[in-house]
């Protein structure tokens, strides 16, 4: 599907799937938010960026913390400075709107170009703060009663969302949004990664690692299944470690890189002993890094 | 799924954002339709199902194959020909191709009949007919059914993606406010501000004071025992609930094998090298703890009333597991009793005469969503 020539086409620096671009190219098309999920290390939010690179636009980010409320996104009236500015102040305090703040959902409806908003890690705050951004999100506007002043989108943003599924988002949320999930790249992709990474690595090195590492992420029992990140830097340690190749799939050394949780670590040791193969010659070997 | 979204779909497929082709479709349909990976599946076998046979057979010979792989230049169709197209249908359509490939024994291209590269026969690719099955050739997506017949989304349905929303939900009613003695001083005191600033004859001057923070603290006590199996799931969700409410000051989880004695299990296996003694656990936490248990309640009488009742035979409990349960109630001042058997089983399943045992010590309520409304309520009410 590339009728779409003016739409989103990927940037240098992202290597973007044809199902994702589409995907972008639908919820500009149909001017909805776009909902990314996808585990860490998947990148999720880089592709805001990669999405304004792309189609030459501005990105502004709006970082989500677990105390971010839904009225930040929009203005922030800074009631203080003005009461202080007009005890000791020499400006004219009767103009509120100097005191008004816009936020950055504020800030991308009153750019003058369109521009790219991410809103990122949703899913941090609080559980219904999707829900009091539904109608600035649909109207793309909102009223701020201290100036008597109604903020319309002079060019509809962009919006693109990113959630790691630490909470289940709301169904009138989720109606309003087109939504993506990025799968956890395959072995051929992720050794496109990892050679953008460490363009050096030996080639048996790389292929003990890539087989070590899938078959530790088909364990069901872990709580937290290695990501991309957790890789590189198992990579790097190894590289440094000097371990030699063969010894890799056998003993999995430095094995604390790629595992953080000590429940992970026994859920290892214990699949290690079960398992049908030759290994379990060497298991003696095994030592947790 | 919601009108919204079909409507949605519709000024989509308007625009022409499915590209006229099955894959586009499909990904089109997916991100407009489903809102987590967790469906995926589902929608992947549902349009599979739908789209069954318009794919590519499978089984054709590798000459035909050899014959297709040639490229040949565009070429001109007129308005007669795509109407005397569009009329076949797909039945027809691999019928005639059965036929076709039993009649033919070489290449072909060009032409109209024959299955070949180019030319308006509907068989074959880089040729022109619109309701044509293409064999091979290029394309520049998979075809839209093998993507969903490959199903590569199956494994989220067995993830632990579960609705817990609803539980969180009744769990953040769960709170009771501190009073303002500790934490840093951060929010502004609005009367105080304005006393301090009268008293300072209309000049300015600020107060703050500390935020009111939730103090509720939970201690969950689950049943892990074999008759709570097939209720695991039900359990499961209500502990992520309750472990993602981050608005509690402390989540206290422990587990139990029907029903207390001395023991309380740090995880769902229930062992005694993972345990710690219930004394232990009444004497370091205080009164103040909101105490939900989740079981069944269901047990052999002896096993709640009897000393040495218990179900494990390798223990031995002096005191009978009722008392244990009664001195928990009375050491908190709130404790709720879920039981995912409904309600109105109660008094007809085995576990009849223990549930009404249970039912008379703590206020006992089904473990759904509306039961736990109930229950949180009951909670926040003080003894």
């Amino acid at each position: 599907m590339n009728m779409n020539t003016t739409g989103y086409r990927g940037s240098a620096d992202y290597i973007v799937s044809d199902e994702l671009r589409n995907t972008v190219n639908i919820a500009i098309a149909l001017q909805k938010p776009l909902l990314i999920k996808g585990e860490p290390g998947t990148g999720k939010t880089m592709l805001a960026q990669s999405i304004a690179d792309g189609l030459g636009k501005e990105l502004l980010v709006w970082n989500i913390k677990s105390t971010t409320k839904a009225q930040e996104g929009l203005y922030v009236y800074d009631t203080v400075q003005r009461l202080y500015d007009s005890q000791f102040g020499e400006q004219d305090v009767s103009n509120i709107s100097q005191y008004i703040k816009l936020g950055k959902l504020g800030e991308s409806f009153d750019s003058d170009e369109q521009v790219v908003l991410l809103i990122d890690e949703i899913d941090k705050a609080d559980l219904e703060f999707p829900n009091d951004l539904l109608w600035e999100l649909d109207q793309m506007s909102f009223y701020i009663p201290e100036t008597k002043e109604t903020i319309t989108a002079k060019h509809r943003p962009i919006v693109i969302i990113t959630s790691n599924a630490e909470k289940e988002l709301p169904d009138a949320f989720l109606r309003r949004c087109i939504f993506h999930y990025i799968a956890f790249p395959d072995p051929a992709a992720m050794t496109a990664i990892v050679d953008v990474h460490y363009p050096d690595l030996k080639k048996k090195l790389l292929e003990q690692c890539m087989e070590a590492f899938y078959w530790l992420r088909t364990i069901p029992d872990l709580q937290k299944k290695p990501s991309t990140s957790e890789l590189l830097d198992w990579l790097q340690a190894l590289v440094v470690g000097g371990i030699n190749p063969q010894r890799i799939a056998d003993e999995l050394p430095f094995m604390g890189v790629l595992l953080k949780k000590n429940q992970d670590l026994d859920v290892l040791l214990w699949h290690l002993n079960n398992r049908p193969q030759s290994r379990i010659a060497h298991r003696q070997a095994f030592k947790i890094g | 799924m919601s009108m919204n979204e079909w409507y949605s779909l519709l000024d989509a497929l308007e625009i022409g954002l499915a590209g006229a082709s099955l894959t586009g479709f499909y990904h089109l349909a997916r991100a407009i339709l489903v809102k987590t990976e967790a469906h995926y599946d589902r929608f992947d076998l549902a349009f599979a199902q739908y789209f069954e046979g318009i794919e590519t057979p499978e089984d054709l010979p590798y000459s035909i194959w050899d014959w297709l792989d040639k490229n040949l230049p565009a070429m001109d169709i007129t308005e007669e020909m795509r109407r005397a197209h569009q009329k076949m249908d797909l039945e027809t359509l691999k019928k005639m191709l059965e036929e076709r490939l039993a009649e033919q024994t070489e290449e072909h291209h060009g032409g109209n009949y024959w299955v070949g590269t180019g030319g308006t026969s509907p068989f074959g690719h880089s040729g022109y007919h619109p309701g044509g099955i293409r064999i091979g050739g290029e394309s520049r997506n998979r075809s839209a059914v093998k993507v969903a017949g490959d199903r590569q989304f199956r494994d989220f349905r067995n993830d632990t993606v579960l609705d817990t929303r609803q539980f969180q939900l009744a769990l953040r009613k769960l709170r009771q406010f501190s009073t303002r003695l500790e934490g840093a001083r951060t929010e502004l005191d609005v009367e105080g501000t304005v006393q301090a600033t009268s008293k300072n004859a209309g000049r300015l001057e600020i107060v703050w004071d500390r935020p009111r923070e939730n103090t509720i603290k939970v201690l969950l006590l689950m049943d892990s025992g074999g008759s709570m199996y097939p209720y695991m799931r039900l359990s499961n969700q209500l502990f992520a609930a309750a472990n993602k409410s981050k608005h509690f000051k402390d989540l206290q989880v422990y587990y139990f094998h029907n029903t207390i004695y001395d023991l309380l299990y740090l995880d769902p296996r229930c062992r005694a090298s993972q345990s710690v003694e219930t004394n232990h656990v009444l004497k370091n936490l205080d009164g103040e703890y909101r105490v939900i248990l989740v079981g069944d309640a269901s047990m052999a009488p002896t096993e709640l009333l009897a000393q040495g009742g218990i179900i494990n035979w390798s223990m031995f409990n002096e005191e009978p597991g009722v008392e244990w349960l009664k001195k928990l109630k009375r050491h908190f001042e709130a404790s709720v009793w879920l039981n995912p058997i409904p309600a109105r089983y109660w008094g007809l399943t085995e576990g009849a005469e223990t549930i009404h045992i249970i039912k008379e010590i703590f206020p006992m309520f089904e473990l759904t969503v509306e039961g736990l409304d109930m229950a949180v309520k009951k909670l926040r009410a003080r003894k």
